[in-house]
């Protein structure tokens, strides 16, 4: 198991976004959360990855190989250094930084530079930036963007800026990836690629994957197993072809009418 | 729908629209200025004399200038879409041979011999005064540079700086009065006070941001003036501190013209470690973090970089530079109060990197030796300095919001080759 997630619940105020959700990944799984708008998607993520602090449940995740690890409360960059990286709904890129170097910010929680090191120019500090450079680019190489490398990361076409944020995530070298939505607002073509890529990760590169999604046909592909929330509350768990038939899922995504 | 016939249809008229508008600002402006322009009131003799002509020189130069300024506006507004001019055409051309000639070595070569020349001979060409105005400017370099890590890599809107530099003073002209410290030994000891005292307020206001920052730092700024005003019996109170020793070379005695001179070099060697300093810092993994963090903060923290980490690292390393200047502040006027860090000198500062340019090391230079040089040899306009100042400061920001020379970012060469051991490898793994 490498997520384990135990009734977590979290309140903003009198909103409860997130109610006792219990959820887990295995090793390699590719699992995918789904639910109609405002149903506490995102904000299970942001629970998940330390950017909120749940009200209550824990989260433990154990990277394969090792011992499960509580990171419930741990502030996000620590998170992040234990091998789970996120991208976001909004893209969230440097839109002023060239694109690599986005990549290298997602490596930066590998380095050991210090201060020091950056004024006097030591071989050790130069040998790690030549390192990260390379890092960087394969990043770049692996989901397709290599020939931008220096291009300002705002200047990227739409699709390929979904894909920069894939790769700063993998710069992180995490086991476990969580994206959220990441074909939102991408045409067909950029979308078979993007199952394409998740395979190879998923596949080559034996990364869980945890991601959110509307494109219902991308899910049902993709995905291994689904979790279904509405209104905070896990209303739904299984297999594709399980979920799509649920008469609580085809409720919440339907309306009361239509079922009733 | 076609661009051409519309940018001539619309053109007269919107001449036609500034003009008015310029008519208007003027009366506008006329009105406004009446009572300082037209009425002058003799309090001796009790006679007011009423100079009606000096209000149709108001209207006329506010009419062109207004409408300059509307031709302008909308020469930008138009971009690149304004078909090129012959003016446009011959500076693009001598633009390009500039660049050209850049790019030759011997050029490069000659232009840093010409600018060592000229930085070594102007102390003894210039004489004592401007030798003096020089090195003001350069101390605004070394403060402009140092408040660029705060603000223009870190993003951090920081208006206290000139505490920093009123610590450095103030611990030389302390430290020597009481300890007989020297000069040499302050410096080093103003820089580390200067960079603690700025981590120190760091830490309490980590979580502010943006406006709620530069408040918290604008307070912080007031009340270090209002310690050093009040605690007289530390700091002597507004009385201040006399007879701070200039700095000196042990065994030789040194004329007032030779100190000033000194002084200038001294300042030219800090410039030149400044400069050497931030270079280095921006082109590397921390400069990139500043970068990242001043970019998108809740996505920095994500990828694993630790924005408390970072965020004192930039106050502390922006800080010390403030107070290294500060000592060399102290010994060069031999005397100090605390009259001469008012908020207004955090605010010259600040003007400077944003001016210049965020974040780019010859733009910030090029902001502060111009907001310094330009009022002191334009003292015959005093009365007009902080207009001109201000006037300066608003066309910028509505011309050129990146400031003068806009910070670039750095292009990676990744070779062919490193290219293809990376496509090659087919191990495109993730680990490092
Ligand atoms: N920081 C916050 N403060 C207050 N309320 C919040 C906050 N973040 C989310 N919410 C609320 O929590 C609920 C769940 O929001 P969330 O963004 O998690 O939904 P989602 O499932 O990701 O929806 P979408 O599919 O539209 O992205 C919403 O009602 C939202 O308004
Ligand atoms: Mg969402």
């Amino acid at each position: 198991m490498v997520l384990d997630v135990r009734a977590l619940t979290m309140d903003f105020g009198g909103l409860r976004a997130v109610d006792h959700v219990d959820l887990q990944i295995s090793q390699g799984e590719i699992v995918a959360l789904i639910g109609p708008n405002g149903a506490g998607k995102t904000t299970f993520f942001n629970c998940v990855t330390g950017m909120y602090t749940p009200t209550t449940g824990t989260v433990t995740i154990a990277r394969p190989g090792s011992e499960p690890h509580n990171i419930t409360r741990m502030r996000p960059h620590l998170i992040t250094a234990q091998g789970l990286a996120r991208t976001f709904q909004n893209i969230r890129l440097f839109p002023e930084m060239t694109v690599l170097e986005n990549v290298m910010i997602g490596r930066d929680c590998r380095l050991s530079a210090g201060i020091v090191g950056a004024i006097l120019r030591n071989r050790k500090t130069l040998e790690e930036e030549e390192q990260v450079v390379l890092d960087s680019f394969r990043m770049l190489e692996i989901v397709g963007i290599g020939k931008w490398a220096n291009e300002t990361a705002k200047n990227l076409p739409y699709g390929a800026q979904r894909r920069l944020e894939i790769a700063r995530a993998l710069a992180t070298e995490p086991f476990l990836l969580l994206l959220d939505e990441p074909a939102a607002g991408m045409n067909p073509q950029e979308t078979r690629d993007l199952v394409a890529l998740i395979r190879r990760l998923r596949f080559d590169h034996h990364l869980s994957i945890f991601l959110i999604e509307h494109d219902m046909s991308l899910v049902m592909t993709l995905s291994e197993r689904i979790y279904v929330m509405d209104y905070g509350k896990l209303i739904a768990v299984g297999e594709p072809a399980e979920v799509r038939r649920d008469p609580a899922v085809i409720k919440a995504y339907l309306g009361e009418d239509v079922s009733a | 729908m076609c661009p051409q016939a519309t940018s001539v249809q619309t053109r007269p008229s919107r001449y036609l629209a500034y003009a008015r508008r310029s008519l208007l600002v003027s009366i506008w402006f006329a009105i406004l200025t009446f009572p300082i322009i037209v009425i002058r009131a003799n309090t001796i003799t009790g006679i007011i004399t009423w100079r009606w002509h000096n209000i149709g020189w108001i209207i006329a130069g506010t009419f062109f200038g207004s409408w300059i300024w509307g031709y302008f506006l909308e020469r930008k507004r138009l971009g690149t879409r304004a078909p090129a001019g012959p003016l446009r055409r011959r500076i693009t051309a001598l633009r390009g041979a500039l660049d050209r000639l850049k790019q030759r070595p011997q050029v490069a070569r000659m232009s840093v011999v010409i600018l060592v020349l000229a930085v070594v001979a102007f102390p003894f060409l210039g004489g004592m005064y401007q030798t003096n105005i020089m090195t003001t400017a350069l101390l605004y370099v070394v403060l402009g540079l140092g408040l660029n890590i705060i603000i223009g890599l870190g993003g951090m809107l920081h208006i206290g700086y000139i505490a920093f530099y009123a610590l450095g003073a103030y611990s030389y002209a302390l430290l020597n009065f009481h300890f007989g410290l020297n000069f040499w030994l302050a410096l080093p000891i103003g820089a580390l006070v200067g960079g603690l005292f700025s981590l120190a307020i760091g830490i309490p206001v980590l979580r502010l941001r943006g406006d709620y920052l530069a408040i918290v730092t604008l307070a912080f700024a007031e009340i270090t003036r209002l310690v050093l005003e009040n605690w007289s019996g530390l700091t002597f109170g507004t009385a201040g501190i006399r007879n701070i020793p200039r700095p000196a070379i042990p065994g030789i005695r040194l004329t007032l013209p030779q100190t000033t001179t000194f002084v200038y070099f001294i300042m030219i060697g800090l410039v030149l470690l400044t400069i050497f300093v931030v270079n280095r810092l921006e082109n590397s993994r921390i400069g990139r973090q500043f970068v990242a963090m001043k970019e998108d903060f809740i996505a920095c923290q994500a990828m694993g970089v630790n924005i408390a980490r970072t965020k004192l690292a930039a106050l502390g390393l922006g800080g010390m530079w403030a107070g290294l200047v500060g000592v060399v502040f102290a010994a060069r006027t031999t005397f100090i109060n605390p009259a001469s860090f008012t908020v207004w000198e955090s605010i010259i500062v600040l003007c400077t990197v944003v001016l210049g340019g965020m974040g780019s090391i010859p733009g910030v230079i090029t902001g502060a030796l111009v907001l310094i040089l330009v009022p002191e040899y334009l003292r015959a306009f005093a009365q007009f300095r902080m207009l001109l100042f201000g006037a300066i400061l608003v066309t910028m920001m509505v011309f050129r919001p990146g400031g003068l020379i806009q910070k670039r970012r750095r292009a990676y060469r990744i070779t062919a080759e490193e290219q293809k051991v990376v496509a090659e490898s087919g191990d495109l793994s993730i680990q490092g």
